[in-house]
């Protein structure tokens, strides 16, 4: 889509890297602070993951086992929480810091120093969450979703913590959030017009602006909680005129935009990948863009579709039903032109490629189940079973997940300068993909069947599902191990990556040496 | 009961439900079945290893189109009987039974409006079975004291509440799943066609025990639904009579211990523990700490079991337990795990506190 | 896009560390604080606060004082500016959407929440089984569990403020004006006049919450009445008192001869902010106060 013309940059001689700890602690390079944000959210990753075995670990047999519910309940919260802001948010976020000022042209993030901020911040707030697990009474136990009043009223001491917890984290994804916009709307070279960015660069600029607009939302949700439970207001408590749901509607009016922005800038990943494995260009890249924007705005009229059962009035429940439902019509345009990208292509199938492949179909598959939550009456049935966190773990696990590994195959070349090892990569690959099915498919069944969401503890006609899906957990957190070691691996040495490892891949982040210079595109440049 | 797909249910909604569920699942399937299929199609043929030229089309506005408008179609049609079933299914005027069903940390409570009826119903399960030292049985976690009781071929409305966090009675056989609410009612109705026990469980999380709040129904014949119902309501009343006649009697400590261990076992230990240890940060202790050692707050310890405390967990019991197993248990507080204070309560006190 | 000069990238710089532990001391801080206050015990929580915001203030002034000297180095291309400037609006652009949660709140409840609890919509039950004798009103003088308070009247201190605020929006557009003519003196004047109005509307919302709780009985925990209104004109109130303090900061550097027509960012971000403020009040005084 953008070609260079003119290829001055002359970074190769002042080249020079801060070293020891004060490199990563003052830093303002986006490209260490892109590496921050990355193997902060594979630690995340990690501990959520960990979480999340605990999880399956318990709930292998029915009975009580390993845990009490007090615990397992604080096990769910904390993996939602870890994964949703600590894995996935930054993993974008440190994506966004090492692509975007390479792949249109400009020398840094526009602002340097409130880039190490927003990073720096994070472990802070991820401090003061984990450290309220270990408090008397336990650390969060509500539920990502935190609803009023058990996270008011009938929550544990700690809530506190929780509430300044996320007041970071929102700080965090706000401030970079400013800085994706603006980097994008004011550093862009010379003859990269909006139509020509690349679409991973589109997809964060709209992410950003969703982050904008629903983050501080967020912090007003948890505000009201902290006064409810501490300060005697009754936001969410009829007997002084508040409303519990009214937290609800709070919530989730930051809570759906917010699944949009762990989804889109995938989007823009695999629309960066497919082209570039099947050596043609983008089809409807246009669409793609109208796409983007029409799911965007869509997302903030589709918040109640969470909230079916609460007792909404029926002309509400149609409205978020119809909004919601309409959602399908721009995210199928999205993979239907992934799909015309790939007829008649010359593909390869290198590690990116195969996970980018998963991602469409998976994806896809998890679509598929959202809508039919969308449905109304049905999800009447579905609401709050195993049938949802099947729905999310598709959309998240296999969606999310499965584009931010493909993100990390393509690019690593070029963070590193080495080629990873493809053996490696592709037994990551198909053991993840296999074992990711073998834990969430069975989900839909246990949902359907009438398994209720967050129980440490079940009737036993769901034992024989469960135990399939935890041994499917368990080999796909082994699997990780497979990542992580070609993760390191890769760091340490290897195969040597040329400027452009990828024959079909385009754009200006390919126009420069692997690995990337530690300054890029000083003088910017031109695009045609 | 199927253990793979959604249950179909005993009702007309429940039915109209389950094939909503199927059409979808089948027009999403069919769209799978197009996509994935093309897709592996490109795959199997357009590789670079079997010599392909990559071609050069990158958009058409024509199928481009067509690919918005279809599916946009298709999404029309599904909306059609969804909302249709919708609205049937929020209709719940003209009803001809009335129950109100109110959520509470981790029990539910069902209030007859037409006789009066009510009683609470908590999970049947053994402690043992869930700690795994016994055998689980068939409906494990799915089984209650006393299961709710409504009459076939009848509207039975419910109106469903909370006493403290939000709770969601769900029984999958009649497609009812309504969240109660703190301080608002919620209505759902249903119209059960056979007469069967039917087995639900509480679906927002509450708390430490929401695993543990499961829901029966039983749907008899009107007939012996009548029968059941006054048989009810008579032991009822006889039994609110008896209760006002042994407010005179003193009983013994003993007995009170007995009792009161049961009904703490079945009533607090849920938070307060078996132990009287509750749990730190949480649910405060009754061993050894606070009122139930004071002997100065004998009243103050009554005043919270039979009213409350408002704006924390500690729920008012007055309603919940009798005025004999109210003094039973607050004697057993009283006494047990070493507090030792000596003092029995006697429902009189309870009697004098509550109508003051 | 701008002709691309050479955009300044700072080099490594201590300050955003020094933010980042500041403001984990501040939650860490403020969680305790809650905490102890609570549940009435003594605790470290406050100690640890401070230490936060000392940290914090020391950060502010040293990562501000670098800005400034590069600022004043002419370190700063037009197309640095256009990314202060665009940060700075769509911080602003959070700062409504954060009020917006508090607006949000308050339409819930007058639109929905207090009508319902009073039968309407599809919730005749709720106010025929649960709450008989609530009737629904704003401002609520009864909650439904009976707690009593009083309404509190737009005219007196909310509108005197209100005129406060305007003119001030007004002073401060003017010292605007100066600088970008060159009129130091009006510059100085203006800005002095609009800090002043901004302490006299401090001052003024401080007494109607004095007067509030002990006349009018109306509190933070009299209901979702007192709670919106408190929430909403605090969280207003603090937001002023930031505004009034880079009012401040931006005066004493007028006084050193900071600032020129083509070099006055932070005066244009500090002034944007206090125009932010003001409309906040507006939306505010209207919602929360007259309707
Ligand atoms: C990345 C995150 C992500 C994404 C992308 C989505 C996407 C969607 N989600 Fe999902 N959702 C979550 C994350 C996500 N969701 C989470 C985390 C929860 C649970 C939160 C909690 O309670 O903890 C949730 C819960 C959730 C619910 C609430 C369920 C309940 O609690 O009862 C609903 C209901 O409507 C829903 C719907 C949808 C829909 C319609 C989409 C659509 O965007 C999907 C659109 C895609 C497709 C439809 C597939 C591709 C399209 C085609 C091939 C075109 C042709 C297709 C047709 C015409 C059918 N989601
Ligand atoms: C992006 C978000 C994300 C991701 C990636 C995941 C990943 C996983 N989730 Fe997550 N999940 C959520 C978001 C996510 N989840 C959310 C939002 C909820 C709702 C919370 C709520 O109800 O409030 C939820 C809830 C949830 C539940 C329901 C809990 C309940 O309702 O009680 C379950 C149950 O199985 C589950 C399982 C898993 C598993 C097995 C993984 C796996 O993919 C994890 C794999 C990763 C690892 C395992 C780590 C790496 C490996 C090691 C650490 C090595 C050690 C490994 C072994 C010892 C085997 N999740
Ligand atoms: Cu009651 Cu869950
Ligand atoms: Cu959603």
């Amino acid at each position: 889509m953008s070609t260079v013309v003119d290829d001055t940059h002359h970074d190769e001689h002042h080249d020079h890297k801060p070293y020891g700890i004060t490199r990563w602690l003052f830093t303002t390079n986006h490209k260490d602070i892109g590496s921050l944000y990355l193997w902060f959210s594979f630690i995340m990753f990690f501990i959520g993951g960990a979480m999340a075995m605990v999880i399956r670990a318990e709930l292998f047999q029915p009975g009580l086992q390993l845990v009490e519910p007090n615990f397992f309940n604080q096990m769910t919260t904390v993996h939602g929480l870890i994964m949703v802001f600590g894995a996935v948010m930054p993993a974008f976020t440190g994506l966004a810091n090492w692509m975007i000022p390479m792949m249109i042209g400009a020398p840094d993030m526009a602002l340097p120093r409130m880039n190490n901020w927003s990073f720096w911040i994070l472990p802070f707030g991820f401090a003061v969450m984990l450290s309220s697990l270990f408090m008397e009474g336990g650390g969060p136990n509500f539920g990502w979703t935190f609803y009023a009043p058990l996270s008011t009223t009938y929550s544990n001491d700690s809530t506190a913590f929780f509430v300044f917890a996320i007041h970071i984290l929102g700080i965090s994804s706000i401030m970079g959030a400013i800085n994706v916009i603006v980097t994008i709307t004011n550093m862009r070279a010379p003859g990269m017009s909006y139509m020509k960015m690349p679409l991973f660069v589109w997809t964060w600029l709209i992410t950003a602006f969703l982050l904008i607009a629903v983050m501080p939302v967020l912090a007003g949700a948890v505000t009201m909680v902290l006064t409810d439970k501490y300060f005697g207001t009754s936001f969410f408590d009829a007997a002084g005129g508040g409303d519990p749901v009214m937290f609800q509607h709070i919530f989730w009016f930051f809570g759906h935009p917010e699944v949009y922005i762990m989804i889109l800038p995938s989007f823009g990943i695999i629309s960066a990948i497919i082209p570039a494995f099947t050596r043609k260009r983008l089809f409807g890249y246009a669409s793609m863009v109208y796409a983007t924007a029409s799911i965007a705005i869509l997302s903030f009229l589709v918040w109640a579709h969470h909230m079916f059962t609460t007792g909404m009035p029926v002309f509400a429940e149609l409205f978020f039903m119809y909004c919601t439902m309409l959602i399908a019509v721009p995210t199928g345009v999205k993979i239907f032109n992934w799909v015309a990208t790939m007829w008649r292509g010359a593909m390869t199938f290198e590690a990116p490629m195969l996970f980018a492949l998963a991602f469409v179909i998976l994806f896809t598959i998890g679509g598929f189940s959202g809508l039919m939550l969308a449905i109304t009456p049905v999800d009447f049935q579905y609401h709050d079973t195993y049938f949802v966190v099947a729905h999310f773990h598709y959309v998240l696990v296999t969606g999310a997940v499965f584009s931010i590994m493909a993100a990390a195959y393509y690019w690593l070349p070029k963070w590193t300068g080495y080629m990873y090892d493809e053996t490696l990569a592709k037994l990551h690959f198909w053991t993840s993909l296999i074992s990711v099915n073998v834990l969430f498919f069975p989900m839909h069944f246990a949902g359907l069947a009438g398994m209720p969401r967050r129980i440490p503890d079940y009737a036993v006609q769901f034992a024989d599902v469960n135990q399939i899906a935890s041994i499917g957990g368990f080999a796909f957190g082994l699997s990780q191990l497979i990542f992580l070691w070609l993760v390191i691996k890769c760091t340490r040495g290897g195969e040597k990556a040329a400027a452009k490892p990828w024959e079909g891949a385009e754009g200006l982040e390919w126009t420069v040496p692997s690995p990337a210079p530690y300054h890029t595109f000083e003088k910017p440049p031109k695009v045609e | 009961q199927n253990r793979l797909n959604l249950t179909e249910g005993v009702t007309d909604v429940s039915n109209r439900v389950y094939d909503l569920h199927m059409t979808i699942f089948y027009i999403c399937c069919v769209i799978g079945v197009i996509v994935f299929g093309l897709m592996f199609i490109s795959m199997i043929r357009h590789r670079k290893s079997k010599g392909r030229e990559p071609a050069k089309f990158h958009e058409s506005v024509k199928v481009e189109i067509a690919w918005t408008i279809i599916p946009f179609l298709i999404l029309v049609g599904m909306a059609i009987p969804a909302t249709s079933t919708l609205i049937a299914m929020e209709d719940t005027s003209d009803a001809d039974v009335t129950v109100q069903v109110t959520g509470s940390q981790w029990k539910w409570h069902y209030e007859y409006f037409e006789h009066e009826v009510e009683f609470f119903s908590r999970l049947a399960t053994q402690q043992e079975q869930i700690q795994n030292k016994f055998e689980k049985s068939e409906n494990y976690l799915l089984e209650v004291d006393n299961p709710l009781v409504v009459p076939t071929g009848k509207k039975v409305r419910f109106l469903v509440t909370s006493d403290d966090v939000i709770h969601s009675w769900w029984v999958p056989d009649f497609a009812v799943k309504k969240d109660a609410n703190p301080g608002f009612i919620n209505e759902a109705w249903t119209r059960i066609e056979e007469p069967g026990i039917y087995r639900g469980q509480c679906a927002e999380l509450c708390g430490k025990d929401h695993g543990f709040m499961p829901i029966v129904v039983i749907a008899k014949e009107p007939a012996e639904y009548q029968q059941w119902i006054e048989e009810t309501e008579a032991e009822q009343i006889a039994a609110k009579e008896r209760e006002q006649e042994l407010l005179d009697m003193e009983m013994s400590m003993d007995d009170l211990m007995a009792m009161g261990e049961k009904i703490y076992n079945s009533t607090c230990a849920a938070c307060h523990q078996a132990n009287g240890q509750g749990i730190p940060g949480t649910f405060p202790a009754l061993a050894g700490e606070g009122v139930s050692v004071d002997p100065d707050q004998r009243q103050q310890h009554i005043d919270i079991v039979v009213n409350g405390v408002q704006g924390t967990a500690m729920q008012a019991f007055g309603q919940q337990l009798s005025m004999q197993e109210l003094a039973a248990v607050i004697t057993y507080e009283r006494n047990a795990w070493g507090n030792d204070t000596g003092e029995t309560v006697q429902a009189a006190d309870i009697n004098e506190l509550m109508n003051q | 896009m701008a002709e691309q000069q050479s955009y300044y990238v700072p080099p490594s710089s201590p300050w955003p560390i020094v933010g980042a532990i500041g403001l984990g001391l501040i939650a860490w801080g403020a969680g305790s604080t809650v905490i102890n206050i609570s549940n009435a015990e003594e605790g470290y929580g406050s100690t640890v606060l401070t230490l936060g915001i000392i940290v914090m203030a020391v950060m502010l002034f040293g990562w501000f004082r670098d800005q400034i000297n590069e600022s004043m180095q002419g370190m700063h291309s037009d197309q640095l500016n256009v990314s202060y400037k665009q940060g700075m609006s769509w911080f602003i652009f959070s700062e409504i959407m954060f009020f917006a949660a508090f607006f949000g709140a308050l339409f819930y409840a007058r639109v929905i929440s207090i009508p319902w609890l009073d039968g309407a919509s599809n919730n005749a039950m709720t106010a025929e089984v649960l709450w008989p004798q609530f009737v629904a009103q704003w401002p609520l003088v009864e909650t439904p569990g009976g707690t009593e308070t009083q309404g509190m009247g737009w005219y007196g201190l909310p509108l005197i403020n209100t005129v406060i605020l305007v003119i001030s929006s007004i002073t401060c557009h003017f010292a605007h004006v100066g600088l970008e003519e060159n009129k130091r003196k009006q510059l100085t004047i203006m800005l002095g006049v609009t800090i002043v109005l901004g302490c006299i509307f401090l001052y003024l919302q401080g007494a109607e919450y004095v007067h509030a709780y002990e006349q009018l009985g109306l509190t933070l925990d009299s209901g979702i009445y007192g709670n919106t209104f408190y929430m909403l004109t605090g969280f207003h109130g603090m937001h002023v008192t930031l505004g009034t303090i880079m009012l401040i900061v931006m005066f004493l550097r007028v006084v050193k001869g900071h600032f020129s027509p083509d070099n006055q960012f932070a005066f244009q971000a500090t002034s944007w902010y206090w125009h932010f403020v003001d409309v906040v009040w507006i939306c505010l005084f209207v919602l929360v106060y007259v309707i």
